[in-house]
């Protein structure tokens, strides 16, 4: 494709351009001053340049910095705002400590961080420093910061070569690479060395020896091309970062891939530094690879440890991290490789001796071989005539019974052969001893290499002439003794390689098969609580862990809720949680970030939101047991973050629905209630006044008229707020206060109600004396009124009320004598603001009644009668449990007061 | 004629008070507060109280608990529907009875008047007599419209309580605590059925009750008979 290079802006590129640009507009700026080794001044020209913003009255404060006595210095602090530190106990000395809740808390728009290399004191929140300049970073904080070359992550090994001195305290190249600025802090060896005589540089006790080191002139001189060097590096990369954003041809070729393959091997360190910098100066990414070789034996605890522990560095460093299994190592590289348009590989020089590549086959060899066009990079690992301690052979450790079954296979067949020896030939004795240390082997190597020892020896004694005497005279048998023994090694490392091999398929098995069950018990789930549920049931099924699910408070904005799981957690542990749901990384036990808590917290993230964080408690270290099993509490992670944004959404689909809703009745009730509000305000309004102004010129007669006018609207009024606040209090959930209540009496009382309305309407009654009904009178009373109400303003007279138990209901009906109800209309009749045209009212009398009846476990329903009107019918169940039953023979025994005259 | 402290902070429904009250000859003192109503009580000693339950500096029951049994006037709490539970704290705290907001006028001077007449101090007499409704209360008779109807000692006991202070409410609990004793004041289906049968005996249609009303979830109360034309 070399005759399409890019020498045209392609619109992903633009779209990518104007979305940096946007970032950088909005997002934090770092800013690195950056010096080749202490003393050059880095502190000194930061404060300065605080000192000059300071004056121009921009907001910052000072986060931490050291001034190590330096008079200069002090100086130049004095008068500008300091962020008072935290103090750590540790080990019964007082750390005074970089105090990073209160800097977020503050939230000045810039912060001084000096050294940002630092190792914080045990039991801060981030291990390093630098971690907490991108919590900085990330709440929108501008951060001045210093850092020496010697702390470049990926320059670690350079700089040990100069200085022969391992630097522990690091900062990934990818922080350094965010820094919007890097200036450079330089002054001449010569220079500094006279700083140095003057007692000018801070030198701490602890780095003495490093110190002496850098402080030769040689040294120096080395460190600060290195400096320079790297600001060179960074300053070029911004020239092609803007020919490329100007459209300007590249002279490179690019699309350069790398992968490097990384092991438990101590080398590996020195590998991935050296692809970093190869990847460099390339441009080119890198990725690197670990690879689980099916079939196996399995990596022991320290070296899962240290493969991790590799790959979080590739990760510091700005690599991908790729995990593969496979048959061997270098197939698995290769297939990768050959996917992914990797173009070189970098693997490491071997280390072990040559007899090991002809017995399992050398990486190397089988990389070239089947390399292609791939270029392979060999590198040598560092350390030199050391070679990295040989890992031991992990496996199972055998009991104490394997090795007493080996004893006991060896002696039964010792004993089985004394007993044959006048029918056997010795080659069937061999046999015999061969299938004991076969069964022996079962138990592993200790215990197989025990039973072929052993059977060597009573082989010897018992059978081999002289017998009875470890002494041999056919030197034959020398061989026969080898035979076995070795027999014994092929024996038993097959058998453990294949109990390996069935374990770790069985754990893979376990994995997939948990996964699998998982994906399917996440895809019913409905609301987040059931998600935290099945992923809380799931984790604790598949690990030996105990966990939690944790969502944000919808309550209390920013706190996080436990949904399902352990409960209640430490502040500490939400912490961990809040950390990992803020920066949507895991972090917690075992990673970099707050290692000492108790718990791991995974954070689960659908699109870019993170929407919640499983919090794992290990019952034992979760990352001990390997990559897979974080790997797995990741996948499980990602699962269930998709499944809760999946529900939310629906959650909100819902809403937005009942909202349209709520929305349409809110206009309705609206209308509605300005409509039935305002009529009767209107009349009495009307009629009011002109009592007030004319009352003394009107008739007697129609003073009185429009007295009545009054109250009757008055009344009109109350009756449709009445209706509205009952609505709202049952529809909010109102439970009814149930008692067994004569149906005679709530007839009564309503009717006794209704006396004004009713006037002269005949009022036919059908209610057995001896019927109850389970109701809250109060509400109860409102039906009756309603349905008699709505009788009156649609109906006819007799009005007919009738009462009866039919099986476990109690029916009343209200039945009119009118026209009936229209068919059209029929159930919707109880639908809010639904009323037969021309009546007054807001139509929220028959909502209010079934909204009450169905409150009541009841039902109401309206048809109408032939030779009468409309019939509204009110179905109650007769019994309810919480309400209380009269016992009538109690009532017989109570006794009665004597009457006070 | 007799003092009534008003106590409700809502301006508006003070100056109809004042007015209608007033206008039928009684003199009214107002408090808008808790702290004012108690000093007014202290001052004026008001004939009856017209209490609102909620006040801006409490609970209108905090007027209530403040003034001394023995000092106390009667008290009628003003409240709105949906307030049962208040009304029958109220009322088993002491109060003498309720209006429901909003309240005419004739119900309003009924209320008085009623309340009036139990601190007139005059004992029930012998024979009481309510509407069609006569209680002779040595001879344990009731008539009705002149027929005599034949009660249980129960029936007996309720018709009385309730008549010796026709048009006041009494609740089920005082109901229950005067007829059955302190232990019984939770029964209320006792009085349920009591009641339901005095009806059947009392009332020409029990499903319509004339006399003996209910107060939906507060308790009973016998009509006052419609009083001639108030004097003056």
């Amino acid at each position: 494709m070399d005759d399409e290079r890019d020498d045209r802006p392609d619109p992903d590129a633009l779209l990518a351009q104007l979305k940096a640009e946007e970032t950088r507009a909005t997002r934090a700026r770092l800013k690195i001053f950056f010096g080749a080794a202490p003393g050059v001044g880095k502190t000194y020209a930061m404060l300065q340049e605080a000192r000059r913003a300071h004056a121009d009255g921009d907001e910052f404060v000072v986060g931490v910095v050291e001034t190590h006595g330096r008079r200069e210095t002090e100086e130049l602090l004095a008068g500008l705002p300091v962020l008072p530190r935290k103090s750590v106990q540790h080990r019964g000395v007082a750390l005074a400590e970089f105090d990073l809740d209160a800097a977020l808390v503050r939230k000045p728009r810039l912060i001084l961080v000096d050294e940002l290399a630092h190792t914080n004191a045990p039991g801060s929140k981030h291990v390093k420093r630098w971690q907490d300049v991108l919590d900085l970073l990330d709440a929108g904080i501008d951060v001045h910061t210093t850092i020496n070359v010697q702390h470049v992550e990926s320059l670690g090994d350079v700089i040990q070569q100069i200085t022969g001195v391992r630097v522990r305290e690091t900062v990934p190249d990818a922080l350094i690479e965010r820094a919007d600025e890097i200036e450079l802090v330089d002054i001449s060896p010569d220079e500094l060395l006279e700083r140095l005589a003057e007692g000018k540089v801070y030198v701490p006790e602890q780095a003495q020896r490093a110190v002496q080191n850098v402080f030769h002139k040689g040294n120096l001189h080395a460190l600060r091309e290195l400096a320079l060097r790297r600001t060179a590096e960074r300053v070029d990369a911004e020239v092609r970062a803007y020919r490329k954003e100007k459209g300007i041809s590249d002279t490179w070729a690019t699309a350069e891939r790398i992968l490097v393959c990384v092991g438990p091997s101590p080398g590996s360190e020195r590998l991935i530094r050296a692809t970093k910098r190869i990847a460099e100066g390339l441009h080119a990414e890198w990725a690197a690879a670990h690879v689980e070789v099916l079939g196996a034996p399995p990596l022991s605890e320290k070296d899962r440890d240290r493969v991790e522990a590799h790959l979080r560095l590739v990760e510091a460093l700005g690599g991908d991290v790729v995990r593969l299994a496979g048959r061997s190592v270098a197939g698995a590289l290769l297939d990768y490789a050959r996917e992914t348009n990797v173009t070189r590989i970098v693997a490491g020089k071997p280390t072990h001796p040559r007899w090991r590549d002809l017995v399992s086959g050398s990486l190397l060899d089988s990389l070239i071989r089947g390399s292609g066009s791939i270029e392979v990079h060999v590198i040598a690992p560092v350390e030199k005539g050391k070679p990295p301690p040989a890992s031991p052979i992990p496996r199972e450790r055998p009991t104490a019974a394997a090795y007493g079954w080996a004893v006991l296979a060896i002696a039964v067949a010792t004993a089985a052969c004394v007993m044959l020896a006048d029918y056997a030939t010795i080659a069937e004795i061999t046999m015999v001893y061969l299938i004991a240390i076969t069964l022996a082997s079962l138990g592993g190597r200790g215990p197989s290499l025990l039973a072929a020892s052993l059977a060597v020896a009573a082989f010897d004694f018992c059978f081999v002439p002289p017998k009875y005497t470890f002494a041999v005279s056919d030197l034959r048998y020398l061989m026969t003794f080898g035979v076995m023994f070795a027999a014994g090694i092929v024996i038993s490392t097959l058998t453990t390689r294949l109990r390996g091999q069935e374990r770790d398929a069985l754990i893979r098995e376990r994995h997939t098969a948990a996964l699998l069950g998982f994906t399917r018990d996440i895809a019913s789930a409905t609301s987040p609580a059931d998600v935290a549920a099945v992923t809380v049931e799931h984790l604790e099924a598949s690990f030996p862990v105990s966990a939690a699910v944790l969502v944000p408070d919808p309550e209390e904005p920013g706190a996080l809720g436990a949904v399902a799981g352990l409960t209640p957690l430490a502040a500490q542990e939400l912490g961990v949680v809040r950390w990992a749901f803020e920066h949507k990384q895991t972090a917690g036990k075992g990673t970099d970030t707050l290692p000492g808590a108790r718990i791991l917290a995974v954070p689960l993230v659908s699109g870019d939101d993170a929407v919640g964080v499983i919090a794992v408690q290990a019952k034992q270290d979760p990352r001990r047991r390997g990559g897979i099993a974080v790997a797995l509490i990741e996948a499980i992670a990602r699962q269930a973050g998709l499944a809760l944004g999946r529900v939310k959404f629906a959650e909100q689909a819902r809403d937005a629905a009942l909202r349209i809703r709520t929305e349409e009745m809110r206009t309705a009730l609206l209308s509605a209630v300005s409509h039935d509000l305002r009529t009767p305000l209107a009349v009495i309004t009307g009629a009011a006044t002109t009592l007030r102004d004319d009352g003394d010129r009107l008739p007697a007669a129609v003073r009185h008229d429009l007295s009545s006018q009054i109250v009757d609207d008055a009344r009109r009024l109350e009756r449709v707020l009445g209706n509205l606040l009952q609505l709202t209090r049952v529809e909010s959930g109102l439970v009814p206060a149930r008692e067994l209540i004569p149906v005679e009496e709530l007839v009564g009382g309503a009717l006794t109600r209704m006396e004004g309305v009713l006037g002269t309407w005949k009022v036919d009654l059908d209610v057995p004396s001896d019927l109850a009904v389970p109701v809250d009178p109060v509400l109860f009373e409102q039906v009756l009124i309603n349905l008699i109400d709505n009788a009156i303003k649609h109906g006819a007279p007799p009005l007919e009320l009738h009462a009866a138990r039919e099986g476990d209901k109690v029916i009343i009906d209200v039945v009119d004598h009118g026209r009936g109800v229209p068919a059209e209309l029929g159930a919707t009749l109880f639908d809010k603001f639904v009323r037969a045209s021309n009546a007054p009212g807001a139509g929220l009398g028959l909502a209010v009644v079934r909204a009450i009846v169905e409150a009541h476990g009841g039902h109401v329903s309206v048809d109408n009668v032939p030779g009468a009107g409309a019939r509204f019918r009110v179905e109650l169940p007769a019994e309810h449990p919480a309400a209380k039953r009269p016992k009538l023979d109690e009532l017989a025994i109570l006794p009665v007061r004597e009457a006070a005259s | 004629m007799s003092t009534i402290l008003v106590v409700d902070d809502d301006l508006q429904l003070r100056r109809f008070l004042r007015t209608t009250l007033a206008g039928h000859g009684h003199s009214v003192v107002e408090a808008g507060s808790v702290a004012e109503a108690v000093d007014a009580v202290g001052r004026v000693q008001p004939a009856v109280i017209l209490l609102d339950l909620g006040l801006p500096d409490g609970d209108g029951l905090a007027v209530l608990r403040r003034i001394p049994p023995e000092d106390r006037p009667p008290i009628i709490v003003l409240s709105a529907r949906g307030q049962e539970g208040d009304k029958v704290t109220a009322l088993d705290a002491g109060a003498d009875d309720y209006l429901t907001k909003p309240f005419g006028a004739s119900e309003l001077l009924a209320r008085i008047r009623v309340a009036l007449r139990r601190t007139a101090g005059t004992p029930a007499p012998d024979v009481i007599e309510v509407g069609p409704i006569k209680i002779d209360q040595p001879r344990h008779q009731v008539t009705v419209s002149g027929s005599e109807v034949h009660l249980t000692p129960i029936e007996f006991r309720l018709l009385l309580e309730l008549a010796r202070q026709p048009g006041r409410v009494l609740t089920h609990r005082q109901l229950l605590r005067e007829i059955w004793g302190p232990n019984a004041v939770e029964e209320v289906h006792y009085l349920r059925v009591h009641m339901g049968a005095l009806r059947r005996k009392i009332e020409a249609d029990p499903a319509r009750p004339q006399w003996l009303l209910t107060e939906a979830g507060v308790g009973y109360r016998l009509r006052e008979p419609t009083p001639e034309a108030p004097a003056g």
